[in-house]
């Protein structure tokens, strides 16, 4: 097993940001190898809170979240990965700003659901898993989801004054 | 009461719009809509104002900011509008990708042609990325025609597109 790596991450206007990623088989030792990429990617990131495969260049259906000690979270799983995620559940719409590290220099006010259910898979295990939770980490799923999709949180932004120059990235 | 329509675009600074706002309450005129952004870094205001002096007389004293030469005032008689009317259904409209020529062009003659009114709109030259965000109210009709129409578009263009209904905050 080779170890992981910090990979670059890829800004907009990269086309593999715009491009739906392919699902994958979670027991794969390269989705494996990847999700410790994506992992180890997070962990050298100051303020990343979750990173998806299209962010290091690779249009598939993996990311990681980890919002541990994030003031604005309230549930909160840790640090995990999933495959093939998708929403099965979502409510209580409420508007918040989100940057993004592929999207550097602005932010942008986005409605998320506030109480989610997703369902994906283990990497590793293949083990279906279903993460019910709310707020911080339920915007960041959504968030992750989306870019698994080929989407950007720009493309949600509630109106034409609602991106904003980032002042510092953190 | 005579409606004018007022812009000043320039070098920023610090007390550009109470000087304009002095101005314009100075003669009397009152202050209607307004809006002010920096684009590209530069000064950019409009506004319309509501008041008895003519076109002239305003333009006459706002000229006082044009004197150094890093302001540009323009001040026109324009006819009162009725209030609009929302024949469309509201949308956000976003095209992001690689900053090429005529994305902006292209994507609003598409709109256009399926009688997609914007409403607001917003463009920033962020690195390599361009962003387009506009507010469209779109005929309820066309909406699916023009979301495919659009989705064309963007690919001849090799930009992103995505056009959604505005979120309607009802309290």
């Amino acid at each position: 097993v080779s170890a992981a790596v910090v990979r670059p991450v890829v800004r907009a206007p990269a086309a593999v940001l715009g491009t739906a990623g392919e699902p994958v088989d979670p027991c794969d030792p390269a989705v494996v190898g990847l999700v410790a990429d994506l992992f180890a990617t997070m962990r050298v990131s100051p303020g990343c809170v979750g990173l998806a495969a299209p962010q290091v260049g690779v249009a598939r259906r993996v990311f990681v979240v980890d919002v541990t000690g994030h003031p604005k979270a309230r549930t909160c799983h840790g640090a995990f990965a999933l495959c093939n995620a998708e929403v099965v559940e979502a409510t209580r719409w409420e508007k918040g700003r989100e940057g993004c590290m592929s999207v550097p220099d602005l932010t942008g006010d986005v409605r998320r659901a506030a109480r989610l259910t997703v369902v994906g898979y283990v990497p590793g295990t293949g083990e279906e898993l279903k993460i019910r939770t709310d707020a911080f980490e339920a915007r960041a799923l959504q968030h992750e989801i989306d870019h698994c999709s080929g989407l950007l949180f720009l493309d949600r932004v509630a109106g034409a004054h609602a991106v904003y120059a980032r002042r510092t990235y953190l | 009461m005579g409606e004018l329509a007022v812009t000043v675009i320039g070098h920023d600074r610090p007390g550009i719009i109470a000087d304009v706002a002095e101005i314009l309450a100075g003669l009397g005129m009152n202050l209607t809509d307004s809006t002010m952004t920096r684009l590209r870094g530069h000064f950019a205001m409009t506004l319309v104002c509501t008041g008895s002096h003519p076109c002239a007389d305003v333009e006459a004293a706002l000229a006082a900011l044009t004197g150094d030469g890093s302001l540009t005032v323009s001040v026109r008689d324009v006819r009162p509008e009725p209030d609009a009317s929302t024949a469309g259904r509201p949308h956000v409209l976003t095209v992001h990708g690689a900053d090429r020529l005529g994305i902006v062009a292209a994507v609003c003659r598409a709109t256009a042609e399926f009688g997609g009114n914007v409403t607001d709109l917003t463009t920033r030259l962020s690195g390599d990325l361009y962003l387009l965000i506009a507010e469209v109210d779109v005929p309820a009709a066309d909406v699916e025609r023009l979301t495919e129409r659009l989705a064309s578009v963007a690919g001849m263009l090799g930009v992103d597109v995505a056009l959604r209904p505005a979120e309607a905050d009802l309290l």
